[in-house]
């Protein structure tokens, strides 16, 4: 049994921290080279590997982060 | 994206037959933190606020907030809010309990606040064994005023008036206040923890719902310390910053529980902490 995750980032309030970073397992998150109406570099995905675990979630201190999954 | 734009694109999501892991939760306000990015005060709001959803018990919470950088938490969690006076947050918090002792209280300190100008407080509110959940968060300096040496700052730590690092000579000790009040016969849980790391910050959050279970026991005053980060204060990347806390902050502020039902853990003995546990001298 397998999990396919999506997750969707309110970019405009992600402080571009970078904490949900390294702490994905699937090394889907990076910080964007674009930057929000703050000035900050947002984070975005950048694949597919998403399994839905919510680790960024977890520690992103501004909650701008929300997980959704379903099995495949 | 729009607020609009996130919205709809849940909405999406869950019509194509995904289910909701994690979403933040309502009892945060859509207030935007001051907090630095990365700061650990921002999970632990959240945190909190989580707990206070899954308990059901916003009608019914009052918490207080201190002088700090956390002193506008008011603005972001949507329950009752008491600003207190520098350091007072468990003197105000024994009024609101005794006064009203259905609700859920709880103060919302950081180390400046709780472990310096408040120790009296503290300890005196932890002595008499008041029922409420204080949280403590520590991350060894003060970080709103500029960082400054905090009690709790460690030896050979740079700190803006300790530019060559703290001096024992000279500053003293750093002080482990956890460890202190859980000698305290009124305390009745008392646990450090902390939130770098996503199974820390599970642990955390169990804990920080233990001390509100607790409350409705009525049998003394829970106290959950939760080591954080500063990156803005130790000059360093968030990531850096957690890094750091995890190699000098937690040899000398061990994670875990101190004092579960009343009783200390076995495995620790306080009055032998500073010999298990000795004071790194950072270079």
């Amino acid at each position: 049994m397998a999990f396919k995750g999506q997750i969707v980032i309110d970019t405009e309030h992600c402080k571009g921290c970078g904490v949900c970073v390294p702490v994905c397992p699937m090394k889907c998150i990076e910080l964007s080279k674009e930057v929000n109406g703050k000035g900050y570099n947002f984070t975005h995905t950048v694949n597919d590997n998403c399994i839905g675990c919510a680790s960024c979630a977890m520690v992103c201190p501004d909650g701008v982060i929300s997980v959704y999954k379903k099995k495949i | 994206m729009a607020n609009t734009d996130i919205e709809a694109r849940k909405q999406e999501l869950l019509n194509e037959g995904y289910e909701q892991v994690y979403t933040k939760t309502k009892v945060l306000t859509d207030t935007v933190m001051h907090y630095c990015p990365g700061c650990g005060h921002g999970t632990t709001h959240r945190l909190v606020a989580e707990v206070i959803d899954e308990m059901g018990i916003q009608d019914k919470t009052v918490g207080v907030s201190p002088v700090g950088c956390s002193v506008m938490a008011y603005n972001y969690f949507d329950v009752d809010f008491q600003e207190a006076a520098h350091g007072r947050a468990p003197a105000l918090a024994t009024a609101i309990k005794r006064l009203n002792p259905d609700t859920f209280v709880f103060t919302y300190q950081g180390d400046g606040d709780l472990a310096a100008i408040g120790t009296a407080e503290t300890i005196h509110a932890c002595n008499r064994g008041e029922n409420i959940t204080m949280i403590f968060v520590n991350n060894g300096i003060y970080g709103m005023t500029g960082g400054q040496m905090a009690p709790t700052t460690l030896v050979g730590m740079k700190s803006a008036t300790t530019p060559y690092g703290r001096r024992v000579d000279l500053n003293g000790y750093p002080l482990r206040i956890t460890e202190l009040i859980s000698t305290l016969p009124g305390t009745y849980y008392v646990t450090r923890q902390s939130v770098q790391t996503p199974a820390a910050v599970r642990k955390a959050k169990a804990a920080i719902r233990q001390a509100f279970e607790n409350q409705k026991l009525k049998k003394g005053l829970s106290f959950v310390e939760i080591l954080s980060n500063c990156n803005s204060g130790w000059k360093m990347t968030p990531v850096a910053a957690n890094k750091w806390m995890e190699d000098n902050m937690m040899p000398n502020y061990p994670v875990g529980d101190i004092k579960v039902d009343g009783k200390l853990v076995d495995n620790v003995d306080v009055s032998r902490l500073a010999l298990d546990h000795p004071l790194t001298v950072m270079q």
